[in-house]
């Protein structure tokens, strides 16, 4: 037996043995072990974590651009996505709740930079405030508006150019059945006609309310007007009904996802127009 | 994962027969779905669509491999008493590792599979093969064993998410590929025509039934694992 061995087999027998000799089931080897685990699974984690951060931010910078590009209609991908970005959009701009404008800036896309409106994380604010009151207000805006004014809540909006004519691209974020649902709506020059939209989600029910991300439903929007003079600015139908001018038709099957993407629009788009109507207000 | 060859057996070889079963037993007599009933949940969640069940088959083989090959290099070491957890914290690790760098080198196949790579971990098939085989086993086999019972899931999920995909949406996906709906769209009651999508088919019923399907064709074809009440 020794014969056949070399060098390595012996360490190898060495060191069972005197993994032999340890109680395994004692108390103090179980903490060791236990404490042994975490920092070697803590590290490696912490380490893949933040060796791929950079990667993972910056593939999260590039889809928000190609987001915001969908809604203008121009398909970039992730190569060309942040040289696309920086042609079309030519202001960024950062208001509140009231519509007053923070910052307008159209220097280039600066991930580092806080106040930078490309890097205002309306999701983010909707789970840690809107969502919650827009549960409590229920439907009353006066309310709402009253609860969400305490927060310092940031909005950001696109200003883009393209074929000569300028285009406001926004961000919107609601509650679909499942989960999260989000989205960005383009207006024309006029700031009452849609000139493009398109929406995404989390976990919303494939092939019913996950629909509201295909295009034969975002195509619906194209064209269609904002009702300012209405209390709702746009409708989203109940699956099948007739549409006018400012409303287009849900997702059969997708009640409450349809319902979800209504009020996203018609909450963030009124926060906007306050900010288009003192923007117009100021150029008489 | 290359290196599990010179931990295997030196009496034995790494393909011998027996462990050759250890590969191909999975896939048939022992299914980890549809003979042990295990993993039945992500199969009824992510059988919608074929991508899906693709990337989620290779997460799982990577998970499946990883566990079993480090659980069983520290078989000796790993205390009775938290070898459940233990195990546990492996797989946590390998899937996180998995979400991470999909994230970071495929970030639109991480978004389609979104919660679903990390429900990897509930997945019973991994923490059953971890403790029944790898804690008890060898490195070499216990990376064959891997191999074996992920691809049984895998061609499971693969069957179940064609016949869901092109029955209920008409359409067959691959990763990088997109969804292709290979049906003509005048074809379509809605165009006027006499299809309709099967809207049953996405909702997650009808993996179950599909896979009662199968297990019947299978039971068919092997007697031998039809019980005997």
């Amino acid at each position: 037996m020794k014969n056949a061995c070399n060098s390595r087999c012996l360490n190898v027998q060495l060191l069972n043995l005197k993994i032999m000799a340890i109680d395994k089931n004692s108390t103090g080897y179980t903490f060791l072990f236990s404490i042994i685990m975490v920092v070697v699974v803590g590290t490696s984690l912490a380490y893949t974590s933040l060796s791929l951060k950079e990667r993972q931010n910056a593939n999260a910078a590039d889809k928000k651009m190609m987001d915001i590009l969908g809604a203008i209609g121009i398909d970039a991908n992730r190569t060309n996505a942040s040289e696309l970005f920086a042609d079309y959009v030519v202001e960024r701009v950062a208001i509140d709740m009231s519509g007053r404008e923070l910052l307008a800036t159209s220097s280039a896309v600066d991930p580092k930079d806080k106040a930078d409106p490309f890097g205002i994380d309306v999701k983010k604010d909707y789970r840690a405030s809107v969502k919650s009151a827009v549960k409590a207000a229920d439907g009353d805006e006066a309310a709402l508006m009253a609860a969400l004014s305490e927060d310092d809540l940031r909005f950001p909006l696109f200003r883009c150019a393209k074929d000569g004519a300028s285009l406001y691209v926004i961000p919107v974020v609601g509650s679909g059945l499942w989960g999260p649902i989000w989205g960005y709506v383009a207006l024309e020059e006029d700031k009452t006609t849609i000139y493009g939209a398109n929406f995404d989600h989390k976990t919303e029910t494939p092939g019913l309310g996950a629909e509201i991300k295909e295009t034969f439903f975002t195509e619906k929007f194209k064209g269609k007007k904002l009702n300012a003079n209405a209390a709702a600015l746009f409708t989203v139908t109940k699956g099948g009904a007739t549409t006018d001018e400012y409303s287009v038709d849900g997702i059969t099957g997708g009640t409450i996802t349809s319902k979800g993407v209504d009020e996203m629009i018609n909450r963030t788009l009124k926060v906007y127009y306050r900010y288009f109507e003192s923007e117009t207000r100021a150029q008489r | 994962m290359s290196t599990d060859t010179a931990a295997a057996p030196k009496k034995e070889s790494l393909f011998s027969k027996k462990n050759r079963r250890l590969l191909s037993d999975p896939l048939d007599d022992s299914n980890p779905i549809t003979v042990q009933v295990l993993g039945i949940c992500s199969a009824l969640a992510i059988t919608v669509q074929l991508q899906q069940a693709v990337i989620m088959s290779l997460s799982v083989l990577f998970v499946m491999i990883g566990g079993n090959v480090i659980v069983s290099l520290l078989r000796n070491l790993i205390p009775d008493r938290i070898r459940i957890i233990v195990q546990l914290v492996v797989v946590a690790s390998l899937v996180i590792i998995v979400d991470q760098v999909l994230k970071a080198f495929q970030p639109d196949i991480s978004e389609k599979l979104s919660v679903f790579v990390g429900l990897i971990i509930t997945n019973c098939i991994i923490m059953g093969r971890l403790e029944a085989f790898a804690l008890g086993n060898k490195p070499g086999p216990s990376f064959l064993d891997a191999i074996g019972n992920a691809m049984g899931y895998a061609w499971i999920l693969l069957a179940v998410s064609i016949v869901r995909e092109v029955f209920g949406s008409g359409a067959i996906s691959l990763p990088g590929m997109g969804q292709v709906k290979f049906l003509p769209s005048e074809w379509f009651m809605s165009e006027g025509g006499f299809y309709e999508n099967n809207n049953l088919m996405i909702l997650p019923p009808m993996a179950l039934i599909t896979v009662g399907i199968i297990i019947w064709i299978q039971r068919s074809r092997n007697q031998s694992l039809i019980e005997e009440n």
